[in-house]
Parts: structure tokens; sequence; C-alpha cells
């Protein structure tokens, strides 16, 4: 293990001499840490992937889209216009017009429908992940550093949610919500879907507390929260963070499923599994009213995937 | 080993206390009274939901409804459906075995399956074979199953006619096949992307340089040696995966309109029928524990450097 840095650094700074981040990296030599070096040497990994940047420009897309869905179609996706039938087969070169995707049973526009749809599943994405990176997160760090009867606890504890079913879990909570806002769906996902991240974090902190480092900087007399925050967390950070980029298409797919099975997002929201749930006694003879937030979804949750996949071969130290 | 497997028993009860805990008290917080929607439209009869709530315990206070629920439990008694004054229990023996028909199936489909791809993907790490059927993998987990339900259906039931679009007998096991594919189309793709990275990890391993180094076939130094190796983390996702199946049954069962577990649940749960679904939920958690178990000895088989005193 000590030899694998090495020789890392010196096939990365070859790889780079000609830009001056490289080289600078390079020069600063061994002190600042492999934290610095990891994420910078993953940084520069993977803005060189395709497998990184095609997906990630998808994602730059869908939140510019979730933040300013008016900027893409001037139809207001609630606007239920009867005059336009469902069984018309979708316009597909009127680029960007209320009739591009067809309309679904009410007469709404389904290109509509998509645009606003994308909110929903971003942010329920993204906000379930990022909650269930600082619980966990937190959980699986105090459960890790303390050890004894802190570690019992709450070890006990993650087993016990856990043990939970996660979508029929996500289901009791949910069905006792009249109104299902965002919110609700975000803290009903987080609520039983921390457990992975503190069993990582857990797992990852165990074998960090004993380093030289933090048994020089505690030495030194840093206090326990310094060491926590400077010292373990930077370096137990790269392996839950893979484990939530890959969890957070799933989120997305949760999101979607319970929408689809109505115990999701609730009426007024657009949500590309309530449409989806809606076209379905039609999909026989109007597949577009299912295809398009279909569509939608899929690339979503891919993008997220493909993103998660490149991240953690740009982390994984197994794989330099 | 004995002593093990006791621990394990052991622990395993204050997570399933606390688990089943956290479910009840979620039911039970519910808007809504079952016992006053018995009377539909009409407004109840104070006197009889009185007496039915006595009869069903379900006024006594809550900590004690749950500790009367967990004796029950351990004696074998779920509680009784509210609507139909039928032992949850019974209302499980109903829909099991559907469920377990077509998750059996899955399961066998997800592991076979699942673990070929991985393993021809993993021999051939960084090829082309390798991408594409990483490529597919990750197509199967972007497509929910509740799309890719309706596409089956549509197309190979309706369409082209190979099967019957909803399923007519749960008993058949033909009929059953392509939901299965289907509830298993998520689980396949993350078998199959764990035995890779297992096989491509293990495959530059100095037991196999020694397998092939003492002339053993190709044939027989992955299937004996790299296979069993790679499975450790394959089977720890494998039994977490099987009560997965049976909760994402909750859609396939919809969709292709097999009476199971998942259906029995969803109705119960849009009517507020706490007891039926705490019930079905407290049989999901025991499935799981008990499955947690088996994978942990399991990884004894597979490992014999793995010993539990």
């Amino acid at each position: 293990m000590p030899e694998a840095p090495d020789t890392t650094a010196t096939t990365k700074a070859g790889d780079v001499s000609k830009t001056p981040e490289g080289v600078l990296v390079a020069e600063a030599g061994p002190p600042p840490g492999k934290a610095s070096s990891l994420w910078s040497d993953a940084w520069r990994d993977l803005r060189r992937k395709p497998k990184f940047v095609i997906p990630a420009i998808i994602i730059l897309f869908l939140l510019f889209v979730a933040a300013f869905p008016s900027v893409f179609t001037s139809e207001t996706p609630r606007l239920g216009d009867l005059t336009q039938h469902y069984l018309q087969k979708p316009e597909l070169t009127h680029f960007f017009q209320p009739d591009w995707f067809g309309y679904d049973q009410q007469g709404r526009s389904i290109y509509a429908r998509v645009v606003y749809g994308t909110r929903a599943s971003v942010i329920i994405g993204i906000s379930v992940t990022a909650l269930v990176l600082v619980t966990g997160g937190i959980i699986g760090m105090l459960a890790g550093y303390f050890g004894g009867w802190i570690d019992a606890v709450l070890s006990r504890i993650t087993d016990t949610f856990m043990g939970i079913p996660f979508m029929l879990g996500a289901m009791v909570v949910l069905v006792s919500f009249n109104a299902r806002t965002e919110w609700v769906v975000i803290l009903a996902l987080a609520f039983l879907g921390w457990t992975t991240v503190a069993r990582v974090m857990r797992g990852s902190v165990i074998t960090i507390k004993q380093a030289d480092y933090v048994q020089a900087a505690r030495s030194l007399g840093a206090g326990t929260g310094r060491i926590l925050l400077r010292h373990i967390l930077p370096n137990a950070a790269a392996p839950v963070i893979v484990v939530a980029m890959v969890a957070l298409g799933g989120y997305i797919t949760a999101e979607a499923t319970l929408s689809y099975l109505g115990i999701g997002l609730s009426d007024p929201a657009i949500s590309w599994g309530g449409d989806i749930n809606s076209a379905r006694d039609q999909i026989r003879v109007a597949e577009h009213i299912l295809i398009f937030p279909s569509i939608a979804l899929s690339v979503t949750i891919l993008s997220f995937l493909m993103l998660g996949d490149a991240v953690r071969d740009a982390l994984d130290p197994k794989l330099r | 080993m004995g002593r093990y497997v006791a621990r394990r028993l052991l622990q395993m009860i204050p997570v399933f206390v606390g688990a089943t805990f956290i479910i009840f008290m979620m039911m039970y917080a519910l808007p809504g009274d079952p016992i006053a929607a018995l009377w539909g439209e009409r407004a109840p009869d104070p006197a009889q939901m009185a007496q039915m709530k006595k009869e069903l315990g379900l006024d006594l206070p809550i900590m004690q409804q749950y500790w009367n629920y967990l004796i029950g439990v351990f004696q074998g008694d779920f509680g009784i459906q509210i609507a139909s004054r039928r032992p949850v229990m019974d209302v499980i023996g109903d829909a099991l075995p559907a469920t377990l028909r077509l998750t059996v199936l899955a399961f066998v489909f997800t592991a076979v399956v699942g673990i070929a791809m991985g393993l021809i993907a993993g021999l051939r790490a960084g090829k082309k074979t390798d991408s594409s059927i990483l490529f597919v993998t990750l197509l199967l987990i972007s497509v929910p199953s509740f799309v890719l339900g309706y596409l089956v259906q549509t197309y190979f039931g309706v369409k082209l006619g190979w099967i019957t679009p909803s399923v007519q007998d749960s008993e058949n096991w033909g009929e059953l096949l392509l939901p299965a594919m289907v509830l298993a189309a998520l689980s396949l793709a993350y078998v199959a992307r764990l035995t890779r990275t297992s096989v491509a990890e293990n495959r530059r391993s100095d037991y196999m340089r020694t397998a092939r180094a003492k002339g053993l076939t190709q044939r027989r130094a992955v299937g004996v040696h790299l296979l069993r190796n790679s499975m450790i983390p394959v089977v720890t996702f494998l039994g977490v995966d099987l009560g997965n199946l049976m909760t994402g049954a909750i859609v396939t069962e919809g969709i292709f309109n097999v009476n199971g577990i998942g259906r029995a649940v969803f109705r119960a749960l849009n009517t507020r029928e706490g007891s039926t679904v705490v019930g079905i939920v407290t049989f999901m958690i025991i499935v799981y524990l008990v499955v947690s178990l088996l994978v942990d000895l399991l990884y004894a088989v597979l490992d014999p450097r793995i010993r539990y005193a």
C-alpha cells in the first residue's frame, strides 16, 4: 500500500505536466495529505472522461429546466384544452410547441407536463441524497468514532431501520399525509434511506481513526470536534459520497414509483410517475401519453447513475 | 456455530421489536377510522362502534395495543383484519403462494442471468462485450418496473399475443414467467454489476494464476475458484434483495393482476386497514431477518476462512 500513491502520483504528474495546476499539485508533494490529491486527482480524471462529461451536461440541463421551466414552453401544464383529443398523434416536428408530444386525456400538453415534471424528480432526488448524507453521515461517524455503548445503540437503531422494507415503509409513512408535497416525500424517503450511508461511514471511520495522522492530531492536543471534522471527515467521505451518488437515481425511481401508485406527490403537483399512472388506461390506443414521461424519467435516472458510476471509478483507490 | 446463531437470534429481538413498533405507531397515527369506515356513507352507530372496538381491543391505550400485538406475534397470531374479521395470518396465507411463486421465479432469474452476465463482463473487463453488458444493466436500472411492465404487457401481451396480458391463473408458472422477468429486471442489473466488479478484481489474483499454472482448464479455474470467491458481495445483495422482490411485487402484481401479498398490502393501505398492513409488514421484517442470518451463515460456506465460533 505505501507504494501505490507514489506510482500514481508520478504517472499523473507525467500525464498532466502541461497544465499549470497539474504541475502545482505534483510539486506540492506528499505533505498536504492524500485527501487533497485524491479529490483533485479525481477531478482531473473526471473532466476528461466522456462517461462523466455527458451525464454532467445532461444534469446541468435538467437543473436548468427544473429552475426555469417557462423558458422551454409557454403552455401551462395544468391547462386542459378539451378541443385537443388525446387520440391525435403527437406532432413530432413541432419543436417546443405545446403539441410536440401530443395531449393527454384532459387535453393538457404532454410536452408542458414533461417540462414541469422535471422539478419534482430532480429536487426530490438531490434533497433526499443530501439529507441522507448528513443524517447517515453524522450517525455513522459518531458510532464509528466513539465505539462502545454509543456504537451499540446507534448500530441497533440502524439495524432496526434497515429491517423495515424501504418502499413499503415509505408507503406507510406517506398514506398518513393528505397533502403530500415535495417536502413530505423527501422526508419520508430520507427517514428510511439513511441506513446504508450510516453503515458505510461507520466502517470507514473505524479504519481511519487508527491512522497515524489521527493519533498525531490527538497527541498535539486537537479536540474531538477538530479531529472529526478536519482529519476524519475528509478522509472518510469518499466511499460515503460514492454510495450516496449511486443511490440518487434510486430515490428518483422511488419517488416516481410512489407517485405512480398514487401514494407519492398528491394531485396539484406534477410528477412523471403520476402522469405515467394516469396514462395506463390509454396505453393501447395512445402510447405517447406513457412514452414521453417515461423517456424523461429514464434519461434522468440514467444520467445520475452514470455520473455516480464515473465518480466511483475516479475515487476508488483499487482502480487507480 | 450454534452459539453464533443463538447470539444472532438474540440480537434480532430488539431489531424486530423496534421495526414493528415504528410501523405500528405510524399505522395507528393514520387519520381515518377503519371501524367507522365499515358503515360507509352512513353515520356509524356509537354503541355498536364501541362494542366492535372493545372486541378488537382498539379501545385500549396504544402501548397496551402494541404489547398485545407483540405477544400475539410470538404466538403466531398477527392480528385480525377489521373489515373481514379474518385473522391476518389467513389473509397472508391466501396471498402468499402467488407472491412466493412470482418471487422465486424472479429470484432464480436474477441469480442465474445476473451472475452469468456479470461473469461474462468481468472476464472481458474493459472490452466491448463488457461495456455493452454494463450499458444494458444501466438501461435496466433506469427504466422503472412500472414502465417496463406496461411496455411488456402491451407489446408481448396485446400486440404480439405471446402471453396473456394479465395473469389468469397464478398457479400456472408459464403465465408468471414474464411478470417475474419484469420484477427481476432491476435486481438482475445490480447482480450483474456486482458480479462483474468482483470477478474483474479477482481474476488477476494469485490463486487464479496458481490454478492456471497447475494446469486447470479455464472452465474449472473460473467455475470452481474464481466464481466461488467472487460470490460474497453477490450473496449479500441477493439475500437483502429477496425482501425487496416481495415488496417490488406491489407494482408488478398490480400491472399483471396477480393476487398476492403486494396487492393485499396495497389494498389495505388504501382502506387504512391498520392491522392488515402491520401484519404483512411484520411478516416481511421476519423474512428479512431470517434471510440475513442465512446469508451470514452462507459466507462460511463460500469462504472457509470465515468461521463462526
